[in-house]
């Protein structure tokens, strides 16, 4: 086992990132990300790798563009205004089909809002963000140790499936710091030479990178048709969750993130005090772990979901679980977070349980 | 005696340009510099988007094509990871000037290693004759029906002059493709421009003054006429940075 070391989860992500092969990032100050650009432009040169100040969120993400179309494992990140701003990027990397890895740290919304951690970009990042019909592969880390593991993963599905993914974090995800065990990268996926990249066409004819396909009928409409397949194949083989507790239980909690943690230790504590509640915490946002939700609409008699936001997630679970149980919503956006304490009145209205006396 | 002969690099391919349009003539010159400095499998080419957007189906080397001013942000991401090859960007005005106007700005002001061919016309060509950052006072467009300068639009925007005050810049010219002359000495700036990043020197940039019949709303030959008797008066062409 690898030493653990203390580090905060900006810090975790781009260590995990140079770890996995990442060597050029591109990315513009942004609270609550900020040390993630500082940590690379640390750490990048030291591994014969490349950091830009872009000039702009937009410049960023299309510096990510380029890096990638020439070959390189490559990252943008940023919180939630920023990434705004990089969807028209973003849509183009999804087009032409090549891989990188987007972090947004996410804050307070909608406008400026504020710096502290918030779940407001739910539906950006998973119903597609910018234009056209795609997908991003979403990651929804709970802890610093799987911010680790899964940033280095992000990469291997960004190369394996040729598409941005997308690590959707949030201020207090960023910002805190605990002990990480660096453990060395190994590849989860076997990923095939990179036979689309620019390098100059020597020995070979010469390659185009475009997203613009003039003709409807053998054109777009195919491409379309062609990234759709590719992305009903990927919420058959990429679908993580965390099912907890789920066996017996009546009521189901289900949170992403910094909220699935929470919402774990209240989980945790209502068992020991008897009550029947487990949870289920998404790991991948999308694709959405469906078959959680729906092998618990046998069992269980009611959800709850638990986010950052006004319900966006929401929405997902009613789909995921077709609407069979009733299902109740604790969530405000704009910095509020759910406490354990808060979440436990709430199980317990669920349940009919009054007046039992906590630790 | 000069030999003309087609540049191997160009793609035999019917044009989708207009009759008298400045770009045929532009990627021609592009091609040749490439095959004159032996350099084709070392080029990665940006496409923007407008007219020139089928960029690679004239140009057989390594292409991408970009979203609207964003190819300087392209071209640095590639450069960066692949310092070896020659990067070239080739825009036009509305998006090397207007929406891309801070890629410009700052790959410039970086010295990023690349060249960029900046094709200026005064007007958006693909979306049908709209004002553009190079529009003239005075000059009718279809969102300046009574001529740029009647409703707040200002003078237009000056790449060369701007661009010239950046110190980490290495070569700027302005040329034109309206006479043989100006063409031959467009070529010789393309080539001093590519072989600046051959040699390492930073950005290089050369902007051409080019004609668009069709959205001038003019025979071809009054185009020319137009960038000789008009254009150049506004963008007076010549060398306005070289750095040793």
């Amino acid at each position: 086992m690898a030493e653990k070391v203390l580090l905060k989860g900006n810090e975790v992500m781009a260590e995990a990132a140079v770890q996995a092969g990442c060597r050029f990032f591109a990315g513009y100050p942004i609270t609550p990300q900020n040390e993630v650009p500082e940590y690379f432009s640390r750490r990048l040169p030291q591994v014969g790798g490349v950091f830009v100040q872009a000039e702009s969120e937009v410049a960023a993400i299309n510096m990510v563009f380029g890096a990638a179309a020439a070959g390189a494992r490559a990252m943008t990140s940023s919180s939630s205004p920023g990434v705004s701003l990089k969807q028209e990027g973003i849509s183009y990397i999804a087009a032409a089909e090549l891989p990188c890895v987007i972090a947004n740290m996410q804050r307070g919304g909608p406008g400026l809002g504020n710096i502290r951690a918030a779940q407001g970009d739910y539906f950006q990042s998973v119903k597609g963000g910018g234009h056209g019909d795609y997908k991003l592969i979403v990651l929804a880390p709970a802890s610093l140790q799987e911010l680790y593991t899964l940033t280095m993963n992000a990469f291997d599905w960004a190369d394996y499936y040729r598409m941005p993914v997308m690590i959707l974090g949030d201020g207090i995800l960023a910002q805190i710091a605990e002990p990480v065990e660096l453990a060395p990268y190994k590849p989860i996926l076997e990923i095939a030479s990179k036979d689309y990249i620019l390098n100059g066409c020597k020995g070979r004819p010469s390659r185009v990178v475009k997203t613009l396909v003039l003709d409807p009928a053998d054109g777009l409409i195919a491409h379309n048709e062609h990234l759709q397949r590719k992305y009903r194949r990927i919420a058959e083989e990429v679908n993580l969750c965390e099912e907890y507790q789920t066996s017996g239980a009546e009521l189901i909690v289900t949170a992403y993130g910094i909220p699935g943690r929470i919402a774990k230790a209240a989980v945790r504590q209502a068992r020991k005090d008897g009550l029947p509640v487990g949870m289920i915490r998404p790991i991948t946002l999308w694709p959405f772990p469906d078959a959680a939700f729906a092998k618990v609409i046998k069992t269980a008699r009611q959800l709850l979901v638990v986010e950052m936001s006004h319900g966006q997630m929401l929405e997902d679970v009613k789909l995921a679980s077709q609407c069979a149980l009733p299902t109740e919503f604790l969530g405000k956006g704009g910095g509020w977070y759910p406490t354990e304490e808060i979440i436990r009145e709430k199980i317990d209205s669920m349940l009919n349980v009054s007046g039992r006396a906590r630790k | 005696m000069t030999t003309l002969k087609r540049s191997t690099i160009l793609k035999d391919q019917v044009t989708h340009y207009c009759p008298g349009c400045g770009h045929g003539i532009a990627h021609r010159l592009v091609a040749e510099v490439i095959e004159e400095l032996d350099i084709r499998e070392k080029v990665i080419g940006t496409a923007p988007v407008g007219c020139a957007v089928l960029l690679y189906n004239y140009i057989d080397c390594d292409i991408i094509e970009c979203a609207h001013g964003r190819p300087p942000a392209v071209a640095t991401g590639i450069k960066r990871v692949r310092p070896d090859n020659i990067v070239f960007t080739y825009q036009g005005d509305g998006d090397l000037a207007a929406i891309g106007t801070a890629e410009t700005i700052h790959a410039a002001n970086r010295g990023e290693n690349i060249t960029v061919i900046f094709i200026n016309n005064a007007i958006y060509g693909m979306t049908g004759g709209q004002m553009a950052p190079t529009t003239m006072l005075g000059m009718a467009s279809t969102t300046t029906p009574e001529g740029r300068g009647k409703h707040g639009e200002g003078p237009p925007l000056k790449v060369c002059e701007l661009l010239s005050s950046l110190q980490a810049v290495s070569y700027l010219e302005r040329v034109a493709v309206s006479t043989p002359k100006d063409v031959l000495s467009a070529k010789r700036a393309i080539k001093k421009a590519f072989q600046k990043q051959i040699d390492g020197k930073g950005f290089s940039l050369v902007e051409v003054l080019s004609m668009c019949p069709t959205d001038w709303k003019v025979s071809p030959e009054k185009a020319v006429a137009f960038v000789n008797d008009e254009m150049k008066k506004v963008f007076p062409l010549g060398v306005y940075k070289d750095a040793k």
